[in-house]
């Protein structure tokens, strides 16, 4: 259940005006986020709302034409057309993503993948990531597969190691792009399991999904999309027992009884 | 016919020893310098600027779209008259090097190219620069992927260095060609070169089988 209160908590994390188009089409029509620290926040939606547009601008892999993003007590980045990845790459210094496809490097191992951030960017000794590496994958119940290659693993164990890769920057925010979506649903329970304690310690993250269930247990704030602007937001029993505004109550209708 | 089983006896070691001391060095150096080059031009053409990408597919265009036998020439022949006078050994490797960078610079593009986005994107997330994501994630996947093509490259250039006897440059089929031109056994010295050239390349395929058999480690099958 929530365990931070979404307006007293200290901001991590602010994204304001946040605008994009594809061509003609606008994305992304003046976003507001405000995610306090250790407050999960799931941004739902329709597919094509943008949510997963406005993740990947948190961290500038998508560079927005307009807006700012700025984490506690870092310098705001301001998006323009003609921003670049570099300018971008201070937001990425303080959160890590976890993408749906899992994005694993699939010419190193499991334990490489994971100590690879640490020591190439971090720069930090060898010998200490390694044994942290370890304990996350023990973590996740996932030790013995250490020397394994990627394509040895079920999307279930990839996926875990994509979490674990994020956790082993000790990033400050943590971005879920839709986690569970493309696992088999005998899958999909292991994973939620990892997120769900990952929540529990007080980690920060904005989680895009599908699993309406999923993001009302974990989920402090439910942040409801709708082509490119934020339709609905709120505590999650509300948004989603008791949606106000009529496209919310569609959608999730629609999601909660699919026959 | 009779086969002259003593001229075949006698010819063999020069005509081998011409491989050895001319064919494998002048290839194995103009390869190694090429895929050099052909990395720079590869890169400089998925350059966002306009002007880099336009001199890679320029200088792909040129040495794609010119005989190699016509660019030894140039680089043997011509440059004297501009004042440039260069000996058979630094002409060849110029000429096979740049050669090499001009094919083995789409080999290596495609490769790139054919690296799914997400490991960039993966590689941006974990705080990654566009160098590193290049040097750490993109280009180890994309070595996998040219080796095929690559070793397309090398064994056609090992046999394209036989044009190099055309600039005194003394290789395998230049030392055939004394050979025959002295003995007159012209049917029976070039078959003996083509199929040392042959062996040279059944070592080059081996050694291709096992690099690849080496990536493999990480592909799914």
């Amino acid at each position: 259940m929530s365990h931070t209160d979404p307006g007293n908590a200290r901001p991590l994390l602010r994204a304001t005006d946040l605008q994009k188009s594809f061509g003609e089409h606008q994305v992304l029509k003046s976003i507001d986020l405000l995610i306090g620290k250790g407050q999960v926040l799931a941004l739902i939606g329709p597919s094509g709302s943008g949510k997963t547009t406005v993740l990947r601008c948190l961290n500038g892999l998508e560079i927005p034409d307009g807006g700012e993003v700025a984490f506690d007590g870092g310098p705001a980045v301001a998006f323009a057309p003609g921003t670049t990845q570099k300018q971008a790459q201070v937001l990425r210094t303080r959160s890590a993503m976890v993408f749906q496809n899992y994005n694993l490097f699939p010419h190193m191992t499991v334990l490489e993948n994971v100590i690879e951030g640490p020591l190439q960017v971090q720069r930090r000794k060898r010998v200490e990531v390694v044994a942290e590496a370890e304990s996350l994958l023990a973590r996740v119940g996932l030790a013995e597969k250490r020397d394994q290659y990627p394509h040895q693993l079920s999307g279930g164990q990839q996926q875990r190691v994509g979490i674990v890769r994020a956790l082993a920057l000790k990033p400050s925010l943590l971005l879920f792009d839709e986690p569970t979506s493309a696992l088999d649903p005998e899958l999909v329970g292991d994973v939620l399991r990892v997120i769900k304690e990952l929540a529990d310690e007080g980690w920060t993250m904005v989680l895009v999904t599908h699993e309406l269930a999923f993001a009302r247990e974990v989920a402090d704030e439910i942040v409801f999309m709708d082509q490119g602007v934020v339709v609905e937001r709120g505590h999650p029993e509300v948004v989603l027992r008791t949606p106000q505004n009529e496209r919310t109550k569609q959608f999730v209708h629609r999601l909660l009884n699919p026959f | 016919m009779d086969i002259n089983w003593e001229l075949i006896g006698d010819s063999l070691w020069p005509i081998v020893l011409g491989g050895l001391s001319g064919t494998i060095p002048l290839s194995l150096a103009s390869f190694a310098i090429g895929l050099a080059i052909a990395l720079v031009m590869a890169l400089m053409r998925l350059s966002r600027n306009p002007v880099v990408s336009f001199i890679a597919r320029a200088y792909i265009s040129v040495i794609r779209g010119t005989p190699l036998l016509v660019q030894l020439f140039v680089i043997f022949y011509g440059l004297p008259s501009i004042g440039v006078t260069l000996s058979p050994w630094p002409s060849a490797i110029i000429a096979f090097s740049m050669n090499v960078g001009g094919y083995a610079a789409e080999v290596i593009r495609a490769a790139i190219l054919s690296v799914p986005k997400g490991q960039w994107e993966a590689g941006y997330t974990i705080g990654m620069s566009r160098t590193t994501t290049l040097r750490r994630l993109i280009l180890p996947q994309a070595a996998r992927v040219s080796v095929p093509p690559l070793s397309n490259t090398f064994i056609s250039l090992v046999k394209d260095t036989s044009l190099a006897s055309l600039i005194t440059f003394t290789e395998l089929f230049r030392r055939a060609q004394e050979i025959a031109a002295f003995s007159q056994e012209f049917m029976l010295v070039y078959i003996e070169a083509a199929l040392v050239y042959w062996v040279f390349c059944l070592v080059l395929s081996s050694g291709q089988t096992r690099l690849e058999r080496r990536f493999d480690r990480y592909v799914a099958h």
